[in-house]
C-alpha cells in the first residue's frame, strides 16, 4: 500500500493552490449573487418579459462562464483545445437551438 | 506477451486474440470485416431493388418488401458499410502516421467496434423477425410512428447501440491526434488523411447527439407513449427532421471527409510531387467541415419552412462547393507536372475526380431551393447521392484499400486483377445512376416500388439495372483478389515508395509499431530523409521498454449485454416478461463497466532487451 | 523500473491528474466528451422550447413551476460544485482525506438535489396529472429535466464507485486523473444546469 504520508508537495505550489482557491471561492459568490437576482426577478414580477428574457439568458451565460473559466479551469494554460471544443459545441447547439426553435412552428 | 512473431498459433488461439484485442491495427481488421460483410449485404439489396425496378409493373417483390429493403440498402450502407470500412483505414492508418504505438484509448476503440457490430446485427436481425424497417433510411416521424411491427424499433435500437460506438470512435482519433504525435510532429506537418480524420472526428462529435437524441425521442414515442411527434397531442413531426438532418448532413461530410484526405495522400504519391497548396487544403477541409453544419435544411426545402429559411440554407449549400472545388483544382495541379504511376489505387483516384465533381454539381443544383421543389424525391435525388457517396467515398475505399493494403496485411492486392475491378465497377456505376439523373427529370419519383407502362422510363430503369449488374461483378472480382492475395509474396515495408511514416515500419508493422518513437523533420517526413538523409527515420528518444496495454474480453461482453437490451426495449411492448433481457441485459453491460473500473489496468511493459534481440 | 513506483512518486507533481500520458489523454478526453454532451442537451432544449406551449389542455409553464422548490435545488447543485472545487483542490494538495471528506459531501449534496426532483416530478404527477404522457409538453419537460437528472443519478453511481474503489489504494497518478475526470463531469451538469433553471423554469413563470 502506498505511503501517502512521505509524498511531499512543493510549498510554493500549495500558495498558488490556496491563492487560486479563493478565486474560486469568490466565483462562487458571485454565481449564487446572478442566481438570486435572476430568481428575484422573476419572483417578484417588476420587469416586462421583453426586457427579463433576454437579462436571465445573460445572467445565464455570465454564470456558466464562471463555472466554465474558474470551476473548470478553462483560463489556465493548455486548456486551448478543451476551450475550441467547447465554443463548438456551443455554436453546434446554437444552430440545433435556432432551428428547432424557430423553423419548426412557423 | 511473445515478442517472436513467427509462432504459429491455432485458429482458436487467433479467434480470441481477435476477440479481446485492443490492438488499433487488429481493430483495422474487425471493421474492414465487419464492414465489408455488411457492404455486401447492401449490395445485395441494392440488387434486389434494381431487379424489382428492371420493368414496369414488375412484382419480384412485394411493395411492403421494397420499402424494406431500400431502407435497409441505404441504413446498411451509409452506418454500417461506409463508416465502418473508413474506421477501418482509420484505425489502421492513423497511429503510423503521426508516429504513434496505438490510440488514446484502446479499451473504447475495442469497444466502439463491439457496439457498432452488436448494433448491425441487432438491425439485421429484424429480417428474421417480422420484417425491417421501412421507414427509409430517414425514417421521418409521422411514418415511423405508426408503421406496424416492430421494424421500426430495431431500426432505433440498432443504430442508438452502433451511433454509441462511432461517437466513441470519434473521440478516441481526436484526443489521438491531439496528444500522440511523435516528437517534430507539428500539426501542420501532419499528413492529410490524419487531418482529414481528425476534422471528421470533430463532426462526429458534435453530429452524433443529435441522431442520439432523435431516435430516444421516436423510441419514447413508439414504446413509450409519449407526444413528441403526435399532432393529436400537441407533437410536431418537424422536429425529427430537423435533428436526423442536423446529424444527417455532417454524416455525409463525415463519409467523405477521410477520403479527401487520403486522395491527397495518394495523389501526391503517385506523383512523386509533394501536396500542391497543403495549407489551402487543410483550411479548405476545415471550411467545409463548418458549412456543413449550417445547410441541414436543404434536405426540407419543400417542408414549408418558408422562403427566408430556404434562402439562407440554399446559399450556405452553393458556398460548400467553394472550398470543394478549391480541393479539386489542388489534387490537378498536384499531378501536374508529376511523374505519374498509374496503380489500381491510381486508377479509383482518376476516376473518384470527374464522378465526384459530377456529383457536387449537381449538388449545387438542388441546392437552389426553387429548382429543388421539382427535384425533391425524384431519383434525381438518387443520382446526385449515390454519386458523390459511390463516386466519393467508395472509390475512396477501394482506393484506400488497394495502398495500404500491404500495410494492413503484408500482401500487395493484385494489381492486374484490381484494375479490372475499377473499370468494371466505374462503367456499371456510370451506367446505373447517370441515367437516374434523367429518369429523374422525366419525373421518376423515389421509393415507389414499381414505375408504370407507357411512361417512358422502361429503357433507362433496364440500363440502370445492367449497370448494378455489372458493378456486382467488379465487387466479386475484388472478393475473389482479396481471396488469392492471401498466397501472395510478403510485401516490403514501403511498396510504393511512400511520402509518409506509415511506410517508414514494416509491413505489417510490429505490434507496438515503433521501437523508438520516430524524429519528424518535416511535411512528408519519410520524403525527406530519402532525399536528403539516408533514407530512415531518425529515432527521437532512447531504446527504452515499451509501455503497452493488456487484451480484455469486456468490450465484447459490454456490446452483448446493450445488444441482449435492445431485444427486451423493442419487445417489452408486446409482453411484459420481456423486461427480463432488458434489465438483465443493461445490468450486464453496466456491469461490465463496474468491473473494469474496479480492476487496476496498467498494462505491461516490453522489456528493452527483448526489443534489442528484434530485427528493425 | 517499476510501473507502480512510477505512479507513487515522492514528490507529487503540481497537477498530478496531468502528469502521466494516460491522465493528459482523460483529461481531453472528457472535455472532448462534454463538447458532444453540449449539442445533446441543446437538442433536448430545442425540442422543448418548440414543444412547450403544446399543452393539451393541461396545465402550462406559468402555472405548473414552483420556483421555491427550484431555487433550493439550484442552491444545492451550485454548492456541491463548490464542494468538489474544494475536493480538487486538497487533491493538488495531496490530501487525500480531506479529498474524499469533500467528494462524500458533494454526494449527499448530488442526493438531496434528486431527492427534490423526485418530490417535484411526483407533486406534477399526483397534483396537476401532468405525466410524460398527457402531452406533448409533459414529453418534452420530463425528457430535458429527466435526462439531466439520469445525468446526476450516473454521476453519483460514478461518484460512490470512485470513492469505495480507492479508499484502501489512496491518491497516485493512475487514479488523480479518475477524479478530475468526475469533477469535470460534475460541473458541467451544473451548467446544463444553470440554462434548465433559467430557460425551463424561469423563463416558464415569465411566459
Amino acid at each position: 500500500m502506498p505511503d501517502l504520508v512521505n509524498n511531499k508537495v512543493n510549498s510554493y505550489q500549495k500558495q498558488k493552490n490556496k491563492n487560486e482557491m479563493k478565486k474560486q471561492v469568490i466565483s462562487f459568490a458571485l454565481m449564487i449573487f446572478f442566481t438570486l437576482i435572476a430568481f428575484i426577478i422573476v419572483g417578484t414580477g417588476s420587469m416586462e418579459k421583453m426586457f427579463a428574457v433576454p437579462v436571465l439568458f445573460i445572467l445565464a451565460v455570465v454564470q456558466v462562464g464562471f463555472q466554465f473559466y474558474y470551476f473548470m479551469h478553462l483560463k489556465d494554460k493548455d486548456h486551448e483545445m478543451p476551450a475550441v471544443m467547447i465554443y463548438g459545441g456551443v455554436w453546434a447547439a446554437l444552430l440545433t437551438i435556432a432551428g428547432l426553435g424557430v423553423i419548426t412552428w412557423w | 506477451m511473445s515478442t517472436t512473431a513467427t509462432q504459429k498459433r491455432s485458429i482458436g488461439a487467433v479467434l480470441w486474440d481477435y476477440m479481446t484485442t485492443i490492438d488499433h491495427k487488429k481493430i483495422a481488421h474487425l471493421y474492414l470485416i465487419g464492414g465489408g460483410f455488411f457492404f455486401i449485404l447492401g449490395g445485395l439489396e441494392a440488387v434486389v431493388i434494381r431487379i424489382q425496378l428492371i420493368k414496369p409493373d414488375n412484382d419480384f417483390i412485394s411493395a411492403g418488401l421494397y420499402n424494406q429493403m431500400i431502407t435497409m440498402h441505404g441504413t446498411t450502407m451509409i452506418f454500417l458499410a461506409a463508416m465502418p470500412i473508413i474506421l477501418a483505414l482509420m484505425n489502421a492508418v492513423l497511429p503510423l502516421q503521426i508516429g504513434a504505438r496505438d490510440v488514446a484509448f484502446p479499451f473504447l476503440n475495442s469497444l466502439g467496434f463491439w457496439l457498432f457490430m452488436f448494433g448491425g446485427i441487432l438491425l439485421n436481425c429484424s429480417w428474421f423477425l417480422g420484417g425491417a424497417p421501412d421507414g427509409g433510411w430517414t425514417s421521418y416521424a409521422s411514418f415511423a410512428l405508426t408503421s406496424p411491427g416492430h421494424g421500426i424499433d430495431f431500426y432505433v435500437m440498432g443504430l442508438q447501440i452502433a451511433g454509441a460506438g462511432t461517437l466513441m470512435g470519434g473521440i478516441n482519433f481526436l484526443v489521438t491526434v491531439i496528444n500522440m504525435r511523435a516528437p517534430g510532429m507539428t500539426y501542420m506537418r501532419m499528413p492529410l488523411f490524419t487531418w482529414a480524420s481528425f476534422i471528421t472526428s470533430v463532426l462526429i462529435l458534435f453530429a452524433f447527439p443529435a441522431l442520439t437524441v432523435a431516435l430516444f425521442l421516436l423510441m419514447f414515442d413508439r414504446m413509450f407513449g409519449s407526444a413528441f411527434f403526435d399532432v393529436t397531442m400537441g407533437g410536431n413531426s418537424v422536429i425529427w427532421q430537423h435533428l436526423f438532418w442536423i446529424f444527417g448532413h455532417p454524416e455525409v461530410y463525415i463519409l467523405i471527409l477521410p477520403v479527401f484526405g487520403l486522395f491527397s495522400d495518394l495523389f501526391s504519391t503517385f506523383s512523386k510531387k509533394r501536396l500542391f497548396g497543403y495549407t489551402a487544403m487543410v483550411f479548405a477541409t476545415m471550411l467545409i467541415a463548418f458549412l456543413g453544419f449550417m445547410v441541414w435544411a436543404h434536405h426540407m426545402f419543400t417542408v414549408g419552412l418558408g422562403p427566408v429559411a430556404n434562402s439562407i440554407f440554399a446559399i450556405g449549400t452553393m458556398a460548400i462547393a467553394v472550398p470543394t472545388g478549391i480541393k479539386i483544382f489542388n489534387w490537378l495541379l498536384t499531378m501536374w507536372g508529376g511523374n505519374i504511376k498509374i496503380t489500381a489505387a491510381m486508377l479509383w483516384a482518376l476516376g473518384f475526380i470527374p464522378s465526384f465533381t459530377i456529383g457536387g454539381m449537381t449538388g449545387v443544383m438542388l441546392g437552389s431551393a426553387v429548382a429543388d421543389y421539382q427535384y425533391h424525391d425524384t431519383y434525381f435525388v438518387v443520382a446526385h447521392f449515390h454519386y458523390v457517396i459511390v463516386g466519393g467515398t467508395v472509390f475512396g475505399v477501394f482506393a484506400g484499400l488497394h495502398y495500404w493494403w500491404p500495410k494492413m496485411f503484408g500482401r500487395i492486392l493484385h494489381e492486374g486483377l484490381g484494375k479490372w475491378t475499377f473499370w468494371l465497377f466505374f462503367i456499371g456505376f456510370h451506367l446505373t445512376f447517370f441515367i437516374q439523373h434523367f429518369l429523374g427529370l422525366m419525373g421518376m419519383p423515389r421509393r415507389y416500388w414499381v414505375f408504370l407502362e407507357g411512361q417512358e422510363l422502361d429503357l433507362g430503369n433496364w440500363i440502370s439495372t445492367m449497370g448494378a449488374f455489372l458493378m456486382s461483378v467488379g465487387v466479386i472480382m475484388f472478393l475473389i483478389n482479396v481471396i488469392i492475395t492471401i498466397k501472395s509474396p510478403k510485401a516490403p515495408a514501403d511498396p510504393w515508395d511512400g511520402r509518409t511514416l506509415e511506410w517508414a515500419i514494416s509491413s505489417p508493422p510490429k505490434f507496438y509499431n515503433f521501437k523508438q518513437l520516430p524524429l519528424i523533420r518535416g511535411l512528408d517526413p519519410l520524403w525527406i530523409e530519402k532525399t536528403e538523409g539516408n533514407g530512415k527515420i531518425p529515432p527521437a528518444e532512447p531504446l527504452d521498454d515499451v509501455h503497452m496495454p493488456n487484451n480484455t474480453f469486456l468490450p465484447f461482453l459490454m456490446s452483448l449485454g446493450f445488444f441482449v437490451a435492445g431485444f427486451g426495449f423493442i419487445y417489452q411492448t408486446d409482453h411484459k416478461l420481456m423486461l427480463l433481457p432488458l434489465y438483465i441485459g443493461m445490468a450486464f453491460a453496466l456491469g461490465c463497466m463496474a468491473v473494469r473500473s474496479f480492476k487496476d489496468d496498467l498494462g505491461y511493459y516490453i522489456k528493452k532487451e527483448d526489443l534489442e534481440r528484434e530485427a528493425d | 523500473m517499476s510501473h507502480e513506483d512510477t505512479l507513487n512518486p515522492e514528490v507529487m507533481p503540481n497537477e498530478p491528474e496531468k502528469a502521466t500520458l494516460e491522465g493528459k489523454n482523460k483529461f481531453i478526453g472528457l472535455w472532448f466528451f462534454l463538447g458532444g454532451e453540449t449539442v445533446l442537451f441543446a437538442s433536448l432544449f430545442g425540442t422543448y422550447l418548440a414543444l412547450k406551449n403544446s399543452t393539451n389542455n393541461g396545465p402550462d409553464t406559468q402555472e405548473l413551476y414552483g420556483l421555491g422548490l427550484v431555487f433550493l435545488m439550484t442552491m444545492i447543485l451550485l454548492t456541491s460544485s463548490l464542494t468538489s472545487v474544494y475536493a480538487m483542490y486538497h487533491m493538488k494538495n495531496n490530501d487525500y482525506k480531506k479529498m474524499q471528506l469533500w467528494l462524500a459531501i458533494t454526494a449527499v449534496l448530488g442526493l438531496g438535489f434528486l431527492a427534490c426532483e423526485l418530490y417535484e416530478f411526483a407533486h406534477y404527477i399526483t397534483e396537476y396529472g401532468f405525466t410524460f404522457r398527457s402531452s406533448a409538453f409533459g414529453s418534452a419537460f420530463y425528457t430535458l429535466v429527466g435526462f439531466h437528472g439520469g445525468h446526476v443519478i450516473f454521476g453519483l453511481c460514478w461518484l460512490i464507485s470512485l470513492m469505495i474503489r480507492n479508499a484502501k489504494r489512496g491518491l497516485n497518478l493512475y487514479n488523480a486523473p479518475k477524479f478530475n475526470s468526475f469533477s469535470l463531469y460534475w460541473h458541467f451538469i451544473d451548467v446544463v444546469w444553470v440554462f434548465i433553471f433559467t430557460v425551463v423554469y424561469l423563463m416558464g413563470k415569465v411566459g
